[in-house]
């Protein structure tokens, strides 16, 4: 467990530098690569929390699609030198930001969450891993699974879920992605009548 | 016996010609616009047997109650649309039908060529249709919706060549004039709703005409319901209506002025519809007037005062047609004055007559209208050799409305004198008194003016016509100035189809009188006193009396009298205007300051018009509703502008288009939700 | 390394992005808060899929992932809305030849 905390710990002033850095320092440019560096921990943190799986998209969606493109736009928008300026709102954005995390905070502290029994805690790993890790019988006999509750540990995982409970929202999800990239598209293709310049 | 049916179609006819004509006739085949006198002519036609039917009927004594048609119910009061056969309504039906019949007739020839025809056939069978379902209504909802149906249609009528702008002023003035009068019906028909409930407790309909009569009556077990002061002032809040309609003084100001209609329509309003409605509705609620001595005494001071001040107006009108308004409305004073004293059989005997005579009278003005172009008396003269047919019958109308014996004038104020003198009980004596006397002084103005105006029409020379009087006033172009004018001066007698229906007239005017029979008993195969005999036992069925009521007796000392009235007014006529031949000038004008005084209706035009309605109503009423306006209304109207412009600009000032800015504000939302849910 | 403490940390990144959308003047940084908000709330939810029971636990084993897969989604729409997002910004720059966003006020109109 010791490892563990001092990873969390590197994580999370990894985290919240980086993303200081991002809202505060003045060149775009490099706030973008700090915005790289908050993605790389937040997948940290997915791994310490024993899904794998996000981790894995986290680094390929964010850290190798998004952040990638936002440099991109960053230098094709010429703006990059002093284009990290505050605006006037400067005031009650900190105050109201500083409110909201002092209520959040409250919320996750006072609150009497209910926690997973400790004895359930190794099985709910085990299928929150399954979906990188390959769960023979074995594997499950030696993590103390009868052999009886095998079958539903090892048929249980994300992709199941996708298209058996979340179909729905997941063919909708899809949907919206589609919308979205045919409406970039207009948004940036040149209006007709106009020679690109 | 005649049927249901049969009496709704008199009504139906003449509605169902306007129908045809407004819907088919005027739009699809205005070209042959002949077909809609036709049409008008054939219902009237039709109608006319139709009421000569009833009127058998009704005299035979046959049991003529129907079961209305339930209308609408309002709390315990029901509107019934039903039909109130009386004889008084089989009378009326007769007197309307056959002079509106003759009207038609008269006005094919006089309306030839008018642009308009179709629309003015379509109006005409309104109006009499209008009238009609006001004589036949048993319900005084229903009688006031054909009430102001008549009111509408005499508008539409008066204002018929609206183009002209005197013509829409006085179309105007007769439809405000008359509503005046007609609130003060509106509001007793009010409080007989406010009644309803009362009425029902006693079996009786608020609205039904025969059960308001029986609620009026004080011996009657429902006796309680009206009487006293409510009384009065419910009978005359129904005269008030009645004195709109009828021109009586002080409403009469827009019947002269209705001459600026086509001259058959003025003899339609003032011989057999709108003026005779107003007579008619006090003769309907006659049982319910004379159990108000205060009531009765007003209708008989109002009608004897317009009787004798109309005709001292009519002394020294030069316009034709304005002398025949004047007497119109002196004649109609007679019937009200004789209402009021409680002559109900006479008055209406004496609306019958007088409906003959006037209208052949206003025939005759169209007539001579239609020959001179003009109907200023003192642009004629000497058309005696050129109309002889026309200055007969003018001359026989003429003697009927003095009152000469045995012309049928002379019998029915022969009656309404007579009653007068003698007296009913219903009012006191003194109201007698003023009321003969005043009549009588109207007998003899009367006899002037007709006689004066017969003599500057038909007597000495021929002075011009309407080329003349466009001439006098430097007027160059006829054309267009004057619908009546009929293409200016063609002396010469007129078409048929209007001289057939003044010569119907004529001799109406002379054998309508014996309807009275005065003398014989059986003779003439009327019974003695028959109309005033049928008219009274109707008003005492009404009263719930059995029996025959009693008739005044012919006098002789009373028909001296008045024949000898008569013939001192004939004497001054003639006395005054044939001994001079050269009338350029009015010998009456030598009274100076009297003569202008009745020349400017006693200044009473001046005083509605420049009094009430120029300096009271529009400086007073309408400056003070236009100051209100302006300040208090607009004021609050800007103020409530102004507090919601300025929260605007404030709330503009947040307004900035910074999408960041909105988000804040969303942000700040949000906060507060979390914040108030989590502390509650 | 306790569940409050990935509490703590996901809320302290999704108010330092909310800071950052709303005070910052250059649309491109605003994108990058709003994808540092997006990852305080992924944080969030695996988390609690990893700590706390869900109600189904008994009857379905699989119901603890139900977390992951809304951060699945929500990785989802974050890609489209980067996709839109950058689509927009370009849109702007074409027309404006600024990304200041407090020069866009076309929504006071």
């Amino acid at each position: 467990m010791l490892f563990q905390d001092i990873v969390f710990w590197i994580l999370s002033v990894m985290a919240v530098g980086a993303a200081l850095g991002v809202v505060l320092v003045p060149d775009l440019f490099r706030a973008a690569l700090l915005l790289a560096v908050v993605f790389v921990a937040v997948a940290g943190f997915f791994i310490l929390l024993s899904a794998e799986f996000l981790a894995v998209v986290q680094v390929l969606i964010y850290v190798g699609a998004i952040a990638i493109l936002i440099i991109f736009a960053v230098m094709l928008t010429r703006d990059v030198k002093h284009g990290n300026l505050p605006n006037r709102l400067q005031i009650p954005a900190v105050v109201f930001a500083t409110l909201l995390l002092a209520t959040l905070v409250t919320v996750a502290v006072d609150t009497e969450w209910n926690f997973l029994p400790a004895e359930q805690q190794e099985r709910v790993d085990l299928v929150q891993t399954g979906a990188v890790t390959t769960l023979t019988g074995d594997l499950l006999t030696e993590s103390g699974v009868a052999v009886e509750d095998q079958p539903e540990v090892q048929k249980a995982g994300l992709a199941d879920l996708l298209i058996g409970d979340f179909v729905l929202p997941f063919e909708a999800v899809s949907v919206l992605l589609l919308a979205a990239l045919i409406g970039a598209l207009a948004l940036v293709r040149p209006s007709p009548g106009s020679r690109r310049g | 016996m005649v049927s249901q049916a049969v009496i709704w179609s008199i009504f139906l006819l003449p509605l169902g010609s306007f129908a045809l004509i407004a819907l088919v006739i005027r739009p699809f085949f205005n070209r042959y616009s002949l077909i809609a006198g036709y049409a008008t002519i054939a219902a009237l036609g039709t109608a006319l047997g139709f009421s000569i039917w009833t009127l058998r009927s009704v005299a035979q004594g046959h049991d003529l109650r129907f079961v209305p048609l339930e209308w609408l119910e309002v709390g315990s009061a029901t509107i019934d649309m039903g039909l109130l056969v009386d004889p008084l309504t089989a009378v009326m039906l007769v007197v309307v039908t056959s002079v509106s019949l003759l009207v038609q007739i008269y006005s094919l020839g006089y309306m030839k060529g008018d642009p308009s025809f179709a629309r003015y056939y379509a109006y005409m069978s309104l109006f009499t249709a209008a009238m009609l379902g006001l004589v036949l209504a048993s319900n005084i909802i229903q009688l006031y919706v054909f009430w102001e149906l008549v009111g509408v249609s005499s508008y539409l009528l008066i204002g018929f060549w609206h183009e002209r702008p005197s013509a829409a002023a006085a179309a105007k003035k007769a439809f405000i004039i008359t509503r005046i009068g007609d609130v003060g019906f509106l509001i007793a028909i009010l409080y007989l709703f406010t009644q309803a409930d009362n009425f029902a407790a006693a079996g009786l309909n608020a609205f039904h005409i025969p059960d308001i009569w029986q609620a009026a009556q004080p011996e009657a077990a429902a006796g309680a319901l009206l009487g006293g002061a409510v009384l009065t002032w419910l009978a005359l809040g129904i005269f008030a209506g009645a004195v709109g309609k009828s021109g009586q003084f002080p409403l009469h100001a827009w019947l002269p002025d209705a001459m600026e209609g086509p001259t058959p329509v003025s003899a339609l309003i003032h011989a057999a519809t709108m003026v005779a409605a107003g007579v008619f509705l006090v003769a309907r609620f006659f049982p319910v007037f004379q159990h108000s001595i205060d009531a009765m005494t007003v209708v008989a001071l109002v009608g004897a005062f317009t009787a004798i001040f109309a005709a001292s107006m009519g002394l020294v009108m030069n316009d034709i047609k304005r002398v025949m308004a004047y007497s119109t409305i002196s004649q109609l004073g007679y019937m009200m004055a004789a209402l009021g004293l409680g002559l109900y059989a006479p008055a209406i005997f004496h609306l019958v007559t007088h409906a003959a005579f006037k209208a052949l009278l206003f025939m005759g003005a169209g007539s001579v209208n239609h020959a001179t172009g003009t109907f200023d008396m003192r642009y004629m003269g000497g058309l005696r050799k050129h109309m002889p047919v026309t200055y007969v019958l003018v001359l026989v109308a003429g003697l009927s409305l003095v009152g000469i014996i045995p012309l049928a004038g002379f019998w029915s104020k022969d009656e309404i004198l007579l009653g007068a003198w003698d007296g009913t009980g219903l009012v006191d004596t003194w109201v007698n008194k003023i009321t003969f006397a005043a009549l009588i002084a109207g007998v003899v103005a009367t006899a002037f003016y007709t006689i004066r105006m017969i003599i500057m029409t038909f007597h000495g020379e021929f002075r011009g016509g309407i080329e003349k009087e466009l001439e006098d006033k430097g007027e160059t172009a006829p054309a267009g100035a004057s619908h009546d004018a009929h293409g200016g001066v063609h002396l010469g007698e007129s078409p048929f189809s209007m001289v057939l229906p003044m010569a119907v007239l004529g001799i109406a005017a002379v054998v309508l009188g014996y309807l009275g029979n005065p003398q014989w008993d059986e003779e003439i195969g009327i019974p003695k006193h028959w109309i005033t005999g049928f008219l009274g036992d109707g008003l005492g069925k009404a009263l719930g009396q059995a029996g025959h009521v009693a008739t005044l007796e012919f006098s002789w000392p009373m028909a001296a009298v008045s024949t000898a009235a008569a013939l001192s007014g004939i004497g001054l006529a003639l006395f005054v205007y044939l001994r001079r031949r050269d009338q350029a000038v009015d010998p009456l004008e030598q009274a100076g300051r009297l003569h202008t005084l009745a020349a400017q209706k006693y200044y009473i035009d001046t005083l509605y018009e420049d009094v009430a309605v120029r300096k009271s109503f529009f400086r007073i009423i309408a400056g003070t509703l236009d100051w209100v306006d302006r300040n208090l209304v607009d004021g609050t109207v800007d103020l409530i502008g102004w507090f919601f412009r300025n929260i605007g600009t404030a709330l503009g000032k947040f307004q900035t288009g910074q999408v960041q800015a909105y988000a804040t504000g969303i942000t700040f939302g949000i906060l507060a939700i979390i914040l108030a849910l989590l502390l509650a | 390394m306790s569940f409050e403490a990935f509490l703590i940390v996901s809320a302290i990144l999704f108010c330092i992005g909310l800071y950052g959308s709303l005070a910052r003047r250059n649309v491109l940084a605003v994108l990058m808060s709003i994808e540092l908000m997006f990852n305080g709330v992924n944080v969030t939810l695996v988390a609690i899929s990893k700590y706390l029971a869900p109600a189904a636990l008994h009857d379905d084993i699989s119901s603890v992932l139900t977390g992951q897969v809304f951060a699945v989604f929500i990785i989802t729409v974050a890609a489209a809305e980067i996709a839109l997002g950058l689509g927009i910004v370009f849109a702007m720059y074409r027309t404006n030849e600024t990304v200041d966003l407090t020069e866009a006020t076309e929504l006071k109109h």
